[in-house]
């Protein structure tokens, strides 16, 4: 297959010509090598044309042969693995690749939407802002989804991600960011004083510019060079080299985020294992030796197909043995963009001229064109013709005003180098200009990391081995190492010398930013109009803002805006810079926790029991809660709940409460804590009793209901509820440990250790006899209502009982060991068959707490007060207690606040709906008449009817007024009457019967 | 961000929850409502080094005093409260 890849080069390069692979572009079949990105690959098959631009669908090529890539995007893969706007350049060749181009219809080489190059004098920057203001409404509906699908990338896959993707810690000395000269030689250093470091390479081979640039290095070549460095810190024992992992971010207190493509450069990942790995990588120093990008040049034609950054051309040519152009003319501003020209002839490529913009061109680079025979022009590009099958023909304004053209099917462009500054300004640094190198470099950096190499604006061979040697040797040092380092790496300097130039006047479109599709003169236009500020610049016309993040553009963007305001670039500045440096999967964020696994899911002691009996689940919070079980033969759930309630109001039955937060108070100044953490007393309850209480947040307002029990005159058990568990844990001890830390308490908590059941019902005692200890007294005098005690259970467990009642009737609770609670479930099954015990769930409990008029999570609402809840006289005017002074403000106890109270529609068949506002008769409704509203509804079996709780102001001297239940969202409106909360039993004989 | 606990030791902010403002203190039972007033909500919004409270939930479930400067997130001591651990103060 080999013979299809007509731009191959016989020998060199890193690529294995005995490994050939097949892959799809655009439908059509290709070869490649192992080695092989998909851009070097499309180089290697001759084809320059690979996508089509955002805005105005402009013929694209490729730019680059790296992550700063902005042209050469595709859609990788297919179905749901298809993955938008991937860059050509780092996606690995695989046997079967798939790609396909991006924004064009109905092809590439024919696309409709280019005709919006004929319209490109009105697609200037803000044009949309200002085309489609009015009317406004039009907007949403009509402007924004035409241009979203002209203009635009690739398209996401629309279905869930197949794949897996783990997050992952990691703890080191030193993390060096670039496996460059710079960032080996760092290695090196910190390894060899012991150091335990992480190097993470984004490429799959290490060796950054030295894979394509080669060079000496003590004395022997490039390559040798770095594959003895890589085998003398494979052999390290705490030196941890990562491939394909780029690091992006830079967090507080040394945490650096890393992706690591664990199988992107397979089809599919093989089986359990992940295809994305995020890594937090926790680093007492950081080496960021991730290089520098070579900036373009403007001018107009710069995006035609066949003109790619020098360097981009010279690794193609050298490392993926790749030649993206024939005959190929260069045009630079500096010594290194000469290496491709030597490059190409020593590849054995024609160079058709060397355009230099500077004055001089050395003595050793004038006999490399006369011994090549190409001329060397003084000046500049400043036009390109070529279009969509690539450049054909290239004009030139020499130095002194005269025009020249030249005949190339490539441009190699140089227009110097971008040190990489993301990872040292991620913490709002700006980097600073230096004049020499013309460009920005790190102005220091974030606590614990120090940039090295061409990162730093080192950019000659021996200064990058030196730089990354002594900053890896200091990293080591400061991290508590001191080996030896041995030598540092030696190697040449070479020359560097640049004339700075950004743009280049001519007729036709110069792009800055070729993935957002911003022009030079769209530049001058945002400065025009006011939008000076580099901020104000990228946001007016997008500059930057591309998933390449303006990696090749920026710079030369504010170079052209200081060069119109007649400003220095350092006084034009730097936009922030912003993680992550490369694009990160949504996906790998997320790790493992989606679908199902997107929280933990909390199970009941009696869960599998309970799925067992069929039981319907509802969430609450993590928790998984029974919601009713149904049988054979019911219609729906309100049949089962009302057989679920009739059952325990008549016989017995049982219901899973192990949600409810537990908390052991311990210590002898218990009671006194829990004085002061509830509104009401608990210091004088008595050993062996149960207490309703009520706690408060400082601010006055109701924080969270439970019963606590005291079991011993140092141990008090207290529940909070379900959904503030952890939070009155965390709660209480804030005020143990900061507010009163005079107090000689403890608390634990003891939520998971403990399976809780409500057992309610007239025949709560029967079935209880089956499984207590005959020994223990259930009685009403030998086990009162609110007693609470530990007592032996058949077959020697101790449990705890609680004489308390939610529902209304008859009523324990009953603690167990959590590994006891399904077996608890199951022998309350077995030992109730007699009664006609009947489980139930959640619905029923809330059934007959309203029909008993407790209060619970919508009335406990984080807006009521205590008298709100009908429960003011709990609050003690004896003791101090968290919220008691602000409880007594003059809106908290305003005589027209909304408060508890029952409801019940007029016309008994209808339905009550919670949510419902309660107007006045004869009112219109609307805010200045709303009273309040309905919290919680359940249809009462007892009543026959639904019935309801309310929030309504002076609901309790209302008893028996009729009002409006006015609800717009369901569009409906009808009377209801205000009535007592507590709707059963009001007296409260059958629970302490 | 990394937090030293003084009972766990270096732990990663996730462990951690924030409450904030750790320099006013809960006045006597006395103190009158205007001094609970300004207990509750009065904050200053300080740019710098401030004392602030946390609590080590996903660990040993201390309540800490942490100084941490607000424009950079250094940390520049944590304290526990004087309360946590086992210890009674004047015990």
């Amino acid at each position: 297959m080999a013979g299809d890849q007509a731009n191959r080069l016989n020998n060199g390069g890193l690529i294995d010509r005995s490994a050939a692979l097949n892959f799809r572009f655009d439908g059509k079949t290709f070869s490649g090598f192992k080695g092989d990105t998909l851009a070097s690959a499309l180089v290697a098959n001759g084809v320059k044309l690979v996508g089509r631009s955002f805005k105005y669908h402009r013929p694209r090529g490729i730019l680059t042969a790296g992550s700063e890539e902005p042209n050469a995007l595709v859609e990788l893969r297919s179905g749901a693995r298809r993955e938008a706007n991937t860059k050509a350049t780092t996606a690995e060749l695989y046997e079967g690749l798939e790609a396909a181009s991006q924004n064009r219809w109905p092809s590439l080489n024919f696309d409709v939407m280019s005709v919006n190059q004929l319209l490109a004098p009105i697609f200037v920057a803000g044009f949309y802002y200002k085309t489609f203001m009015w009317p406004a409404k039009f907007w949403e509906a009509i402007y924004e989804p035409a241009i979203r699908r002209a203009a635009g990338l690739g398209r996401a896959a629309q279905v869930s991600d197949p794949d897996h993707y783990d997050k992952a810690w990691a703890h080191c000395d030193v993390v060096i960011a670039g496996s460059g000269p710079a960032g080996l030689a760092a290695a090196l250093a910190a390894a060899r004083c012991g150091a335990r470091v992480i190097l993470c390479e984004e490429d799959f081979v290490l060796g950054g510019r030295l894979l394509a640039d080669a060079g000496t290095i003590d004395g022997l070549h490039a390559a040798e060079w770095v594959a003895r460095a890589v085998a003398e810190l494979e052999a390290m024992p705490d030196v941890r080299i990562m491939t394909r992992t780029t690091l992006f971010g830079v967090y507080d207190g040394g945490t650096y985020g890393a992706i690591e493509r664990v199988n992107d450069h397979l089809p599919v990942p093989p089986e359990h294992q992940v295809r994305q790995r995020l890594w937090r990588i926790v680093a007492k120093r950081c080496v960021v030796a991730a290089g520098a990008i070579e900036r373009p040049i403007v001018f107009a034609g710069n995006d035609t197909p066949g003109v790619m950054m020098a360097s981009a051309m010279r690794s193609y040519i050298s490392r993926y043995a790749a030649t993206p152009s024939r005959r190929i003319a260069l045009f630079t501003n500096n010594e290194d963009g000469w290496r491709t020209a030597e490059t190409a002839i020593a590849a054995g490529l024609q160079v058709a001229a060397v355009i230099d913009a500077r004055p001089d061109v050395s003595p050793a680079h004038r006999s490399l064109a006369s011994k090549g025979g190409f001329p060397v022009l003084h000046g500049s590009v400043s036009g390109v013709d070529g279009g969509k099958v690539g450049v054909r023909k290239i004009s030139v304004l020499l130095t002194g005003g005269a025009r020249a053209e030249v005949e190339a099917d490539g441009l190699a462009v140089s227009g110097g180098w971008n040190p990489a500054v993301g990872l040292t300004s991620y913490h709002r640094g700006r980097p600073k200009w230096r004049d020499d190198i013309a460009a920005f470099v790190p102005d220091g950096a974030p606590p614990g990391i120090v940039a090295a190499g061409a990162a730093n604006g080192a950019f000659s061979l021996g200064a990058c081995l030196r730089e990354g040697f002594e900053a890896g040797a200091a990293a080591a040092r400061d991290a508590g190492r001191s080996g030896n380092t041995g030598s540092t790496p030696l190697a040449n300097d070479e020359a560097f010398s640049l004339t700075p130039l950004w743009h280049v006047k001519g007729k036709g479109k110069a792009f800055v930013d070729q993935q957002h599709d911003v022009t030079a003169s769209d530049i001058e236009l945002a400065q025009r109009e006011g939008f000076e500020s580099v901020e104000h610049l990228k946001r007016y016309t997008t500059l930057g803002m591309a998933t390449d993040q303006g990696k090749t553009s920026n710079v030369a963007g504010l170079a052209i805006m200081a060069a119109v305001t007649g400003k220095s670039i350092p006084e034009t500045g730097t936009t922030i810079y912003r993680p992550p440096y490369v694009p990160v999967a949504i996906g790998a964020f997320a790790g493992h926790h989606r679908d199902e696994n997107f929280h933990a899911t909390r199970l009941t002691p009696s869960h599998h029991w309970a799925a067992e009996q069929g039981a319907v689940f509802v969430d609450t919070g993590l928790w998984k809660r029974a919601q009713w079980y149904p049988r054979a033969g019911e219609k729906d759930w309100l049949e089962s709940v009302t057989r679920e309630v009739k059952a325990v109001r008549s016989g017995v039955g049982f219901c899973d409460v192990s949600t409810l937060g537990k908390i052991d108070v311990h210590g002898p100044d218990a009671g006194a804590f829990l004085d002061r953490v509830y509104i009401n007393t608990f210091s004088n309850l008595a050993v062996g009793k149960a207490r309703y209480g009520l706690m408060l947040r400082e601010d006055g307002i109701v924080y969270d209901d439970g019963t606590t029990s005291r079991l011993a005159e140092d141990h008090y058990f207290l529940t909070t509820t379900t959904a503030k568990a952890g939070l009155v844990m965390q709660h209480l001890e804030f005020c143990r440990q900061v507010l009163f830390p005079e107090l000689d308490v403890q608390l634990t908590s003891v939520s998971d250790q403990w399976a809780q059941f409500s057992i309610a019902g007239p025949k709560t005692r029967d079935l209880l006899k089956e499984i207590v200890d005959p020994a223990e007294d259930l009685s009403n005098e030998g086990f009162p209502f609110m007693g609470a005690r530990e007592v032996n259970l058949r077959g020697g467990l101790t449990a705890r009982l609680f004489r308390i009642s939610f529902s209304g009737e008859m009523a324990f609770e009953i603690s167990v060991p959590a590994r006891y609670g399904e077996a608890t479930a199951r022998n309350l099954m077995i030992a109730g068959k007699a009664f006609g015990v009947t489980p139930y769930g959640t619905e029923a409990l809330g059934v007959m707490r309203i029909e008993k008029g407790h209060v619970a999570g919508p009335e406990l609402s984080g807006t009521t007060t205590a008298a709100d809840l009908g429960l003011g006289k709990m609050m003690s005017t004896k003791k101090d207690f968290i919220g008691r002074v602000m409880a007594g403000r003059e809106a908290l106890v305003a005589p027209n606040r909304q408060v508890v109270v029952g409801i019940k529609p007029v016309d008994k068949t209808r339905r009550l709906r919670s949510g419902a506002h309660i107007i006045p008769k004869g009112e219109t409704p609307g805010p200045d008449n709303d009273q309040g509203y309905v919290t919680s509804v359940c249809f009462s079996p007892v009543l026959d009817q639904w019935i309801g709780l309310g929030l309504v102001e002076r609901g309790r001297e209302r008893i028996g007024e009729i009002v409006r239940a006015h609800d717009p969202l369901r569009g409906e409106d009808y009377d209801v009457e205000l009535c007592n909360s507590v709707f059963y039993d009001p007296d409260g004989g059958r629970q302490r019967g | 961000m990394r937090i030293v606990c003084p009972f766990c030791g270096e732990r990663e902010l996730g462990e951690f929850t924030y409450l904030g403002d750790a320099k006013p203190q809960r006045p006597a039972a006395d103190a009158g409502e205007d001094a609970i007033y300004d207990y509750v909500y009065l904050r200053d919004n300080i740019a710098g080094p401030m004392s602030e409270h946390w609590y080590h939930g996903g660990g040993c479930r201390a309540w800490l005093k942490v100084t941490r400067n607000t424009l950079t997130h250094e940390i520049s001591s944590v304290e526990p409260a004087a309360g946590a651990g086992a210890a009674k103060v004047g015990a």
